[in-house]
């Protein structure tokens, strides 16, 4: 679903979300109170400038307007894969980033991710995953990495990858997998306005995800794991 | 000097850490192995790649991890990473000093791909809270495999970083940038290059890292113990303060990591790369 | 499925003439390329029995002389080995296997 549409569908024609480049940004208002949107789109490859065009958005929020909450359109292509970003911290501003959208959480702010086209990696593993809840469309994607990369750096072959990519959850990137693993909360589906506001309403601050995967059966190990080590002698 | 990029992980967290004071939690004889790489035909490892537990720092409680890089190249699984989340978690329950990582990693284990993409987002969150409890988070980077990926994103979540110059910190490893945008874009096998882009030398003098140490786990420990108090807290205006230190950085142009020490103001940035490490704690003093 | 390649696993028993006795585990190596781990643990009984999953497939002949000759030097009964494999030669797995045994004396 296009950005446009998406934003249409759940604030009217009239949202004002405006579209500068890769980035989108708006406030817009929701069942009667005010909301701030932050986006991308195109699929767009997120370097330095991006991420911290996305940091400054956040901060603008936090300043500007105490315990309005956000919610981050995601669709990226994962990071830039340029030397330029790499030499100039590219790390380090997903960083900031993430903890630009940590300290609104803690400030009261409630954050939704929500993919509604494509994600990679570290395309929004500090923006959507960092959220309260990263929440999909049906038909997204996530993925960590493309197969003929990640064929060259497991030195798997790439049609073992793909034939993994069709059945196996670890590798499918269906975003019905990621519901099942406990890494996206929910899928929108039908009115999107009510799935928003079934997001903004369940939003809480713990990091429920591994229990979520547990109890979903898509990743069944990692919330015993931790268990064990809090309860370790 | 004992080379801390040649010892293993176990062996680097012996000598890092107050002698004899590692006390394991899940240890290896537990076989809590991963349940995705036997389907790949690859072999697990018992400790699936990190060790965890409570250590001494010069007489202090500390928690500790350290990745192990020859393992999978030391990436993030279901397990490792739900390890990595339960001592942080524990951390917030007992307050330690400091919690220690002894990082070497590519990010996210492809292997597990969508497992280990979930669980390197739950440490990072998990970084985050040990560090708004106000207990610093100190990763030291020395390993030849360097910290990419989505750890490197965690250590620049953390309050302290150590590097020697054969660590590297960065995103993305320079035989993917290659792969997507062609060997003129990053040439992987330009050692050289990688190192001046992403090494620690150049981390230190962008101010990445905060310390710049020897290749010697001496160095690491000394380093460790002095960033006991090192707590940075989260807020507003150190946000805002860092808001505008990464901005600034966009009125580079070029990738050519000389001459961005260049307008950094170090003299003589051609001569870096063939400085020991004394030589450029002294360019940037 | 055809396309997916396999650990081997490999298991040899042998009694044991040293007992042992109790001890905290011991683990020596590192699952990397051309390397291997080895976990050495206390079992019932006097047997010593080794457990081997490997990627490198095809072997068995040569980790069964290996394991052999291991237990010819060191007769351990009452411990269990446990290894994990990628593909280290036999002298590489003879050492890590002394290596552990060894930490048993200590």
């Amino acid at each position: 679903m296009d950005w446009q549409t998406l934003a249409t569908q759940l604030f009217g024609a009239a949202h004002g979300i405006v579209r500068d480049g890769d980035f989108l940004q708006g406030e817009v208002e929701f069942d009667g109170e005010p909301l701030t949107v932050i986006g991308t789109t195109d699929h767009a490859p997120i370097g330095v400038q991006l991420a911290l065009r996305q940091a400054r958005a956040v901060l603008d929020t936090m300043a500007r307007h105490p315990g309005r909450a956000l919610l981050l359109l995601i669709d990226t292509q994962g990071q830039q894969l340029r030397r330029r970003d790499e030499l100039l911290g590219i790390n380090r501003a997903m960083a900031h980033l993430g903890m630009c959208i940590d300290l609104a959480r803690r400030r009261g702010h409630r954050v939704i991710g929500l993919v509604y086209d494509q994600a990679l990696s570290g395309g929004f593993i500090t923006s959507g995953l960092i959220a309260d809840a990263c929440d999909a469309l049906p038909e997204a994607e996530i993925r960590v990495m493309r197969l003929p990369a990640m064929a060259r750096v497991t030195k798997l072959p790439e049609s073992l990858l793909a034939e993994l990519s069709e059945s196996n959850p670890v590798f499918a990137p269906g975003v019905r997998n990621y519901v099942a693993m406990g890494g996206v909360r929910r899928l929108w589906q039908g009115d999107l306005a009510q799935a928003l506001r079934e997001a903004l309403a369940d939003a809480q601050p713990q990091d429920q995800r591994a229990e979520a995967g547990a109890a979903r059966g898509g990743r069944r190990l990692a919330a015993s794991v931790i268990q064990r080590v809090l309860d370790a002698a | 000097m004992i080379s801390y990029a040649e010892c293993s992980a176990r062996e680097r967290l012996a000598l890092v850490v107050d002698t004899g004071s590692f006390h394991e939690w899940l240890p290896p004889a537990l076989k809590l192995t991963s349940p995705h790489l036997a389907q790949l035909g690859v072999p697990s490892s018992f400790d699936d790649g990190v060790a965890i537990g409570r250590a001494l720092l010069a007489g202090q409680t500390v928690f500790v991890a350290a990745q192990e890089g020859q393992f999978m190249g030391g990436g993030v699984g279901e397990v490792h990473g739900a390890k990595l989340v339960g001592l942080l978690r524990r951390a917030l329950r007992e307050r330690p000093r400091a919690v220690l990582l002894l990082a070497e990693s590519g990010g996210v284990r492809l292997h597990e791909a969508n497992a280990g993409l979930i669980a390197v987002s739950e440490v990072m969150r998990a970084v985050l809270d040990v560090r708004a409890a106000g207990i610093p988070v100190v990763v030291l980077i020395g390993g030849s495999g360097g910290c990419f990926g989505g750890m490197g994103i965690v250590a620049r979540c953390a309050d302290h970083i150590v590097m020697s110059d054969i660590g590297r910190l960065a995103m993305s490893g320079p035989e993917v940038i290659e792969a997507s945008h062609g060997v003129e874009e990053f040439d992987s096998r330009d050692r050289a290059l990688v190192w001046r882009t992403t090494g620690g030398k150049h981390r230190w003098l962008t101010g990445d890292c905060d310390v710049l140490v020897e290749d010697d786990v001496v160095a690491f420990r000394t380093a460790a113990i002095s960033a006991l108090g090192a707590v940075r807290p989260v807020t507003m205006e150190s946000l805002e303060a860092e808001h505008a230190r990464l901005s600034a950085r966009l009125a580079f142009d070029g990738a050519e990591a000389t001459a961005l020490w260049s307008s950094l103001g170090v003299a003589g940035a051609e001569r870096i790369p063939d400085l020991d490490v004394a030589g450029v704690l002294a360019l940037g003093a | 499925m055809s396309l997916q390649p396999g650990l081997e696993t490999l298991d040899y028993t042998f009694t044991g003439t040293r007992p042992a006795g109790a001890f905290a585990p011991v683990l020596v190596g590192v699952v990397g390329s051309g390397n291997l781990e080895v976990l050495l643990e206390p079992a019932p009984g006097d047997d010593c029995s080794i457990h081997i999953e490997t990627s490198a497939r095809g072997f068995g002949s040569i980790w069964a002389a290996v394991v052999r000759d291991f237990h010819q030097r060191h007769s351990l009964a009452g411990v269990q080995l446990s290894i994990h494999d990628m593909g280290a030669t036999p002298a590489v797995v003879s050492l890590r296997l002394d290596q552990a045994a060894r930490e048993l004396q200590s």
